[in-house]
């Protein structure tokens, strides 16, 4: 059972990995995206998956019965999506922004920081702003 | 009085979060935002000042939040390392409000600059102080945050495109941090930093637990631009407003310094595997560093590869592993955070005054601006390593540690590359200090005088610091003790004194 999972996991992460390493800002995000989901997954198997008792307690009760779920991964899972949500929510409005303001999302266009204080530009004081090497 | 002492570690984490929530609901008041800013930053000072007496005076402090043993719920927990970690933030904090004050423009405030920088204190403080491994991840991820934030708060088309660099490669090393955690989890069940040094000891070496340290060494290697993953640091670093480049300089980095340093004495302290590739990644750090800042001719850009070389003088303290290392890596996180955040204030006061970062295009600064180039020479020369300054002593402490244990190519590459930082610097001096200016200016421009009193302080501190270097030598090395010796730590975490709940049942 765990090998399945496992292996699904190690697909989800293959497929965000090559998405990673395309040259698109937004295909760049999904794979992010994705590698979040596959790392949340692990750490719910980390916390050994089988029983399927929710982890709640009775009233009274000051622990859990026998055969109830393990919470701490869930409590983990959580907080890892919520902040996971709003980083990628971020991102993509950064990425939003940044085509507004340049017209490409493609990183081999995306060159703007890379120019700023480039030693390659010429900028001897006379030699006025030629833009050499970009 | 009595409550003050009690929540001593949590204070420094307390005062700018609920700052940054007041200057939130200021949005519409700049100058009521300006002023709690200013508020917070003083008491936050304040704060890790009674947190390192308190240290200095009763030990490591602990405090567990929620009602839950320590085991269970989270804790954090002040040794020597963090209280001086917390302090030189305050300091540096302050210093750099008070540049701020001539430097921050009204689009900053307008996009929210107080609010994120407060945040940003908040979660680098929260990262230094807490006990618990997924809390110091929930501290990385608002530090993540609040630094893009602070990224692009000008909005230029550079700062969008750094920005983006920056996200994506930092997203994925609080991923890989994340995998890291719950590998960790999976094999030693539990996530308090103190448990966990009790329980991995005992356990038999595991490919789980190699795979474990390793991704930790990558997630944090890139958040604190180890070679050969810091390309995202002079991809976007050079262009952000100065002022806040000079905090996330002297600060962001480190804490990933000191995230490796606290994993990987506390947790891992027998990973002895891991320690050749520790070492190749700290040669690697302080060459690649210093190689590309000698190509570049923008100061910004030549500050920002610099700090990548100096992260690996403090990477070598932790790949010799003796506690003279451990002892030289923490004296020199305190050196270079003060030092490197005052090189970039600096440069900021040269923009100010030539209009322009291009170092091809300024001069004549030594003859117009005296008392700025005494200002410059002093971080400049402590960075090199320079006897009488802070960083002879830091680099001292490092490169000695490093013949003794063993390792002697390792402080023949630090000697290297401290050489070649006296060229960088002398290529700064000589090209904006010395050399004639490019054109004589009608009017000389000033420096506003919050600049000057910023750079003068941290100044003073350097050469405070080069000229009794006793205190704080003892002080890292009592801190590095306990880096070393893990027992106080869990002592400390464990004990019913430090926390403000009764504790029932601790193991």
């Amino acid at each position: 059972m765990n090998l399945i999972y496992a292996a699904g996991i190690s697909a989800i992460l293959a497929v965000g990995l090559y998405l990673l390493l395309s040259r698109h800002v937004v295909r760049m995000i999904y794979g992010v995206m994705l590698i979040s989901a596959c790392v949340n997954l692990v750490i719910f198997l980390a916390g050994r998956i089988g029983a399927n008792a929710p982890p709640v307690m009775a009233a009274g009760e000051t622990m859990l019965a026998e055969g109830a779920a393990n919470p701490l991964p869930q409590a983990l899972v959580l907080t890892a999506i919520v902040i996971g949500f709003s980083l990628v929510a971020f991102v993509v409005a950064l990425a939003l922004k940044t085509y507004r303001r340049l017209n490409t999302l493609d990183q081999r266009a995306l060159g703007e920081a890379e120019a700023l204080g480039s030693p390659y530009v010429d900028a001897r004081p006379h030699a006025g702003a030629k833009e050499a090497d970009r | 009085m009595d409550m003050l002492q009690t929540y001593a570690v949590l204070w420094p984490v307390l005062v700018p979060m609920a700052a940054s929530g007041l200057c939130m609901m200021l949005w519409h008041r700049p100058g009521a935002q300006r002023a709690v800013h200013l508020a917070a930053l003083v008491l936050m000072l304040l704060a890790s000042l009674g947190l390192l007496r308190q240290v200095i005076s009763q030990g490591i402090l602990a405090l567990s939040f929620g009602g839950w043993a320590p085991p269970f719920g989270i804790s954090f927990v002040a040794d020597g390392m963090s209280a001086a970690l917390v302090v030189v933030t305050g300091v540096l904090a302050m210093a750099i409000g008070v540049f701020n004050l001539a430097s921050t423009r009204q689009r900053h405030v307008h996009n929210g600059v107080y609010p994120l920088l407060l945040g940003m204190l908040a979660a680098v403080n929260g990262a230094f102080l807490t006990g618990d491994i997924f809390n110091l991840y929930v501290w990385f991820e608002i530090m993540l945050i609040t630094a893009m934030g602070l990224l692009v708060i000008d909005k230029t088309r550079a700062q969008l495109d750094g920005a983006l660099k920056y996200a994506v490669l930092n997203l994925l090393s609080t991923l890989v941090f994340l995998l890291a955690i719950a590998i960790l989890y999976g094999v030693a069940g539990t996530l308090n930093m103190a448990d966990l040094a009790r329980v991995l000891p005992e356990m038999e070496s595991s490919t789980a637990l190699v795979v474990s340290s390793a991704l930790f060494l990558i997630g944090f290697g890139i958040k604190a631009g180890y070679f050969p993953m810091f390309f995202w640091l002079p991809a976007s670093y050079h262009t952000m407003s100065i002022g806040l480049l000079a905090i996330f300089a002297g600060l962001l980095t480190k804490v990933g310094v000191y995230a490796c340093f606290r994993v990987f004495s506390l947790l891992f302290a027998g990973g002895e595997g891991l320690r050749e590739i520790i070492a190749l990644m700290a040669a690697g750090t302080m060459l690649f560093g210093v190689f590309g800042a000698a190509v570049q001719w923008d100061v910004r850009r030549i500050l920002a590869f610099h700090i990548i070389s100096q992260i690996g003088y403090i990477l070598l303290g932790l790949a010799v592993g003796t506690a003279a290392a451990f002892a030289g890596g923490v004296f020199y996180i305190v050196h270079h955070i003060i030092v490197k955040a005052n090189l970039f204030l600096v440069a900021g006061a040269m923009y100010r005054i030539t209009g322009t970062y291009d170092l091809r295009r300024s001069g004549g600064l030594v003859r117009s601006h005296p008392l700025l180039a005494c200002l410059f020479a002093i971080p400049a020369l402590s960075l090199a390593g320079i006897p009488p300054l802070s960083g002879f002593w830091a680099k001292f402490m490092v490169i000695d540690a490093s013949f003794r244990g063993g390792a002697a190519w390792l402080a023949g590459v630090g000697l290297f590359v401290g050489l070649l930082t006296v060229f960088s610097m002398s290529k700064i001096w000589i090209e904006a200090f010395w050399k004639p200016p490019s054109f004589e200016r009608r009017h000389v421009r000033r420096v506003p005088l919050p600049m000057l009193v910023s750079i003068a302080a941290l100044g003073a501190i350097t050469v405070w610091i080069g000229l009794q270097p006793e205190a704080l030598v003892q002080f890292s090395q009592q801190a590095a003790a306990s880096l070393v010796d893990p027992a106080g730590y869990q002592a400390a975490t464990f004990a019913e004194s430090g926390a403000p709940v009764p504790v029932t049942g601790a193991p």
